[in-house]
């Protein structure tokens, strides 16, 4: 137990540990103070000064952020020289900002005039005007960044350097003129962004977002000869509810089928089916690998920012990639060949969009190896190099999807539960906990687990790789084979494994990796605010809804058997590898 | 009596280290060698010496934190970054008499138990960065610097680094994080340097003026020391005259002579009539002719209501615009804050602006009590120095001059025709 301080926050007395910031200990007294730089799970930064306090005996205020207790201190947080402060801080800032608040991406959610308004600031003194006018980064497929709209919290240069061990963006230039920027001003696409989406998590205003394909997909389904069929992600479902203010981790799978039929959409469908086809590949996989001796640890590919980053940062160690693509794009794949065969749609009009918790799926889509469909189709409808088609078409965040609900008047939370249309939409419990991090991990132990041994696994939980632990590890007994297995998400604790890889010193079979804290269900399309308690709720109800599926098992999902049995024939085919298996591009760091 | 000019003021002296030692030159370094650390402190502590830099610290305590520290490697770091408008003193120590500094560096080096020391110069100093390289050469040669110095146990190097132009890498914090090779923007203190500093090991840091005073405050004493200049703040301090002054200049004056005397003594008046002086530079606040017998000490300039500082005593004269020197001053900073922190990047650049358009016949009656809050709370929560005393010379130039404002806002004049007025 560590030394404890006692100190009196506005008259309150309290006693906290010493290492306590007058920032955290105000919360023991039911005070939140206002800040704009302060952010749960990044280092101290100390610099937009709204967290101002006043401490009898100092000269002058100081951050209750960066400003440990002491013994015997006196703090007031409220009085009239630091609410004036805080005021003329914040009007500052909002002297600084574009007053495009109704067009603006944040507008409902922005912290900066959230605050304003909290802090009653109900008139601009200061002339309005920017002396600097940046243009816009749009290089990337999946971000956007609005350097006019920034606020030089440097949250998202720190959830980049510390969460994901990247650093694709720092501060440039001094003074007025600091910007937030990547590598010589070359573009979040030219430099090592793995367009993970946290940094527009954690950005207090609309300087990061999306890039959006609303009106696209708006296009798509207005648009007769199109067969427009939609794909959802697991982890949407745990959190689109938070976008129509219900609770976080509410869990509207049904309401969210039928949102979406709503649209206008000929088919909802669902990722997990994807992800069940996923596992199947997978898993076999994994167990040839052991087999053969082949490359291990063999390591997870469904999350497309830490594909990007290995690709930057390990070059070396791609081998140990998987090569099964994920379930978004085995999905498209499938969708545009069997499907359509099925329905006898012309591919070109089959159009695939899905929803995503994740800025980095539009990026995978548009990754140039992701057109297996076209060269199936190549020969066989005489196509051209110039009818080059994408195996998705469309990728929509969270976010996205609850706005273009939002557009056309649909009462999300009164909506009845609706299915997802078959065979696309049919899924296991195994494919929902995908969502979560560990989720893939426990899919494909229960499935490879009856490969190998031919028998039942009769307790399904793998309680071990659950949680939100940066790092999980687990044995699994297969048949004699004492099977090591890692978990990681959040890229800096992927970094920790990984080093151990190129160094050839992994003790393990199998890890799996998702860029995001938490797994998908933390991804950057995710509704804002994410943090940790969020994405806790969020988890919860993904276990619950795999507790409650009749099939939690991949194999034993029939729409997937019979794909095997009318398609694909078995997992790893000559079919399988042409449509479901993909390759990796090494990367320079910038 | 001079404490730091003592060699440089001499006739025909040269900065070759012939000239130094034979000025009696380390000889202050064996007599710290065969002392020791302790002792050294103690005598330190009893000179009473306070940083020259700006801050007025104890040098003596700042000294002893580090040394008391538990971890290691310590580094030795002097601020040679000298970019306070108007400061032009630690130049012509470090021009002319650079081994004082190389051997006040070893002492320190040997008191607190560091082996490295790196001199942070004033990226626009370039003869300075040469000189210094054949000092530090010499000083090795003659193993006064280097492994096992005059024969000891006790090695010391230094560095040289040159700093890129930017005025707030003369805080101690920006310049350490300069140095480490990020961009220069200040650190959160608490921690100070003397506990995490360069590399986040112990760290003094002070400026060249401070290190000149030591190695005469070992060889005569702290006791001698203490009794030179002010009762209050003792020592000799490097004025640096400027401005509307008959003879600018660095003079070497035992602190808490009047500023009086300094104009009229060693400035030879001032060119024209008096109208206002900044005591240290265009961070501290204007006094008045009638404040013409404070004392040039850091606690007597500070009761008068300004800075000693680095020691800018820059005269203006009536032939200037207060308004017009307001906004000046607000350029500098609004070109020079790192933009680290809202009050000081955003605050700076809204004070130009305003004070511009008042310049341009575009002031109205609000803008001075905006300016005054703005100024308040830039002091209130600024992160570093910088922001915190950015609009000093503004608010005093308000304060202390009303009228002129008032006059270029209602009248839309200048009456010194200086500004545009449209
Ligand atoms: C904006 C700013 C600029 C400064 N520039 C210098 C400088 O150029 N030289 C210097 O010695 N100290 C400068 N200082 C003061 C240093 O932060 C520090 O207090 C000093 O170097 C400590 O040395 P001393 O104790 O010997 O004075 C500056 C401080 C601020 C806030
Ligand atoms: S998307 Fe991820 S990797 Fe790219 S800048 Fe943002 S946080 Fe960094
Ligand atoms: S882009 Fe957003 S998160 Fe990044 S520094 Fe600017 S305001 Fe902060
Ligand atoms: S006060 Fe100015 S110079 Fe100092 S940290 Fe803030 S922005 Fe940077």
């Amino acid at each position: 137990m560590s030394e404890l301080v006692n100190l009196t926050i506005d008259g309150y007395q309290l006693q906290v540990p010493k290492e306590t910031t007058i920032f955290e200990a105000a919360k023991k007294v039911n005070i939140n103070i206002p800040h704009l730089c302060y952010h749960e799970s990044l280092s101290i930064y100390g610099a937009c000064r709204v967290c101002v306090v006043e401490i009898e005996g100092r000269p002058r205020l100081e951050p209750s952020c960066a400003t440990l207790v002491e013994e015997g201190m006196k703090v007031k947080t409220n009085t009239a020289r630091v609410r004036r402060a805080r005021r003329m801080i914040v009007e500052l800032l909002l002297a600084n900002h574009p007053e495009d608040c109704f067009t603006c991406d944040r507008n409902q959610i922005c912290e900066l005039r959230k605050l304003a308004y909290d802090l009653g600031i109900r008139e601009l003194r200061f002339e309005k005007g920017r002396r600097y006018h940046y243009e816009m980064d749009i290089s990337s497929a999946s971000i956007v960044r609005d350097p006019n709209k920034c606020i030089q919290c440097s949250r998202c240069i720190r959830v980049c350097s510390e969460i994901q061990s990247v650093g694709a963006i720092e501060f440039v230039n001094r003074g007025g003129r600091t910007q937030v920027l990547t590598f010589f001003n070359k573009g979040l696409n030219n430099v090592e962004c793995t367009n993970c989406g946290q940094c527009i998590l954690v950005c207090p205003t609309g300087a990061l977002r999306e890039k959006t394909v609303v009106e696209a997909v708006w296009e798509a389904i207005a648009s007769p000869e199109k067969f427009v069929v939609v794909q959802t992600a697991p982890a949407v479902r745990s959190a689109i509810g938070e976008e129509f203010n219900l609770p976080a981790g509410s869990l509207v799978t049904g309401k969210m089928a039928a949102a979406l039929r709503r649209l206008g959409v000929d088919k909802v469908f669902d990722t997990q089916f994807g992800a069940d086809l996923t596992i199947m590949e997978e898993a076999h996989e994994l167990v040839e690998r052991i087999r053969n001796r082949g490359t291990l640890p063999m390591i997870t590919s469904c999350s497309p920012g830490w594909i990007k980053y290995i690709e930057h940062f390990f070059p070396n160690c791609l081998e140990h990639l998987s090569t099964c693509k994920s379930p978004q794009q085995m999905f498209g794949a499938i969708a545009k060949t069997y499907y359509a065969q099925k329905l006898n749609i012309d591919p070109r009009n089959l159009v695939v969009v899905s929803i995503m918790p994740c800025t980095a799926k539009k990026f995978e889509a548009k990754r140039p190896e992701m057109c297996s469909v076209f060269h199936y189709w190549r020969e066989k409808l005489g196509l051209r190099e110039e009818d080059r088609f994408f195996d998705v078409d469309f990728v929509l965040t969270t976010r996205e999807a609850a706005r273009m609900i939002k557009e056309v008047g649909i009462d999300f939370v009164n909506l009845p539960n609706e299915d997802f249309d078959t065979p696309l939409g049919v899924s296991t419990g195994a494919a929902v906990i995908f969502g979560a991090t560990g989720g893939v991990m426990e899919a494909a132990l229960r499935t490879a687990y009856e490969v190998v041994t031919g028998k039942t696994l009769e307790k399904i939980e793998f309680e071990q790789v659950r949680g939100m632990e940066g790092i999980k590890e687990a044995e699994v007994s297969l048949n004699g084979l004492s099977l090591k297995v890692a978990v990681a998400h959040g890229l800096s604790n992927a970094k920790v494994l990984l080093e151990q890889v190129e160094k050839k010193e992994s003790p393990y079979h199998f890890i799996e990796v998702m860029a995001c804290p938490g797994g998908c269900l933390g991804g950057g399309g995710q509704p804002i605010p994410t943090n940790s308690e969020i994405r806790k709720k969020r988890a919860d109800s993904l276990y619950r809804e795999d507790e409650g599926k009749p099939i939690r098992k991949s194999h034993k999902n029939p729409a997937i058997i019979a794909l095997y049995e009318e398609f694909l024939d078995k997992p790893l085919s000559e079919k399988s590898h042409r449509l479901l298996h993909t390759i990796y591009t090494k990367r320079d760091r910038y | 009596m001079k404490v730091i000019l003592k060699n440089i003021e001499k006739e025909g002296y040269s900065p070759a280290i012939s000239s130094y030692i034979g000025e009696g030159g380390y000889a202050a370094l064996r007599q710290a060698l065969k002392i020791g650390p302790e002792k050294i402190l103690s005598e330190i502590k009893k000179s009473r010496l306070v940083g020259r830099g700006g801050a007025g610290f104890p040098t003596g305590l700042k000294w002893e934190f580090a040394r008391k520290s538990r971890e290691f490697p310590r580094y030795v770091v002097c601020n040679a970054d000298e970019g306070e408008p108007g400061t032009f003193k630690d130049r012509l120590i470090l021009a002319r008499d650079p081994y004082l500094l190389i051997e006040a560096m070893v002492i320190c080096g040997f008191t607190i138990g560091a082996e490295k020391g790196f001199i942070y110069i004033r990226g626009e100093y370039f003869e300075v960065y040469e000189i210094l390289q054949k000092a530090i050469r010499e000083a090795e040669e003659y193993h006064f610097l280097g492994r096992n110095i005059l024969g000891s146990d006790f090695s010391f190097e230094i560095d040289l680094y040159r700093g890129a132009g930017a005025y707030v890498c003369g805080e101690e914090t920006a310049l350490l994080d300069s140095l480490e090779g990020k961009k220069g923007q200040s650190r959160v203190k608490p921690p100070f340097p003397t506990f995490v500093g360069f590399n986040n090991k112990p760290t003094v840091l002070n400026n060249v003026e401070t290190f000149a005073n030591i190695p005469a405050i070992i060889l005569k004493g702290g006791e001698w020391f203490s009794r030179i200049g002010s009762e209050l703040s003792p020592g000799t301090k490097l004025y640096c005259l400027s401005g509307d002054v008959n003879t600018p200049g660095v003079y070497e004056l035992p602190t808490g002579i009047s500023l009086r005397e300094l104009i009229e003594k060693y400035g030879n008046g001032v060119q024209g009539k008096l109208k206002a002086v900044l005591p240290g530079g265009v961070s501290s606040g204007l006094l008045l002719p009638s404040d013409l017998d404070v004392a040039m000490d850091y606690p007597s300039v500070q009761e008068a209501g300004s800075i000693l500082g680095s020691g800018a005593v820059i005269i203006i004269n009536d032939t200037h615009c207060m308004v017009d020197l307001a906004k000046r001053c607000a350029e500098f900073f609004d070109y020079e804050s790192c933009g680290k922190c809202t009050p000081c990047r955003e605050g700076t650049k809204r004070a130009r602006e305003i004070l511009t358009n008042i310049t341009r016949g575009l002031g109205e009656v609000s803008d001075l009590s905006l300016l005054k809050e703005l100024q308040e709370v830039m002091f209130d929560t600024s992160r570093c120095g910088l922001g915190q005393s950015a609009l000093n010379a503004v608010r005093s130039s308000l304060e202390k001059f009303p009228g002129e404002f008032r006059e270029h806002i209602l009248e839309k004049k200048c009456r010194l025709g200086i500004c545009p007025m449209k």
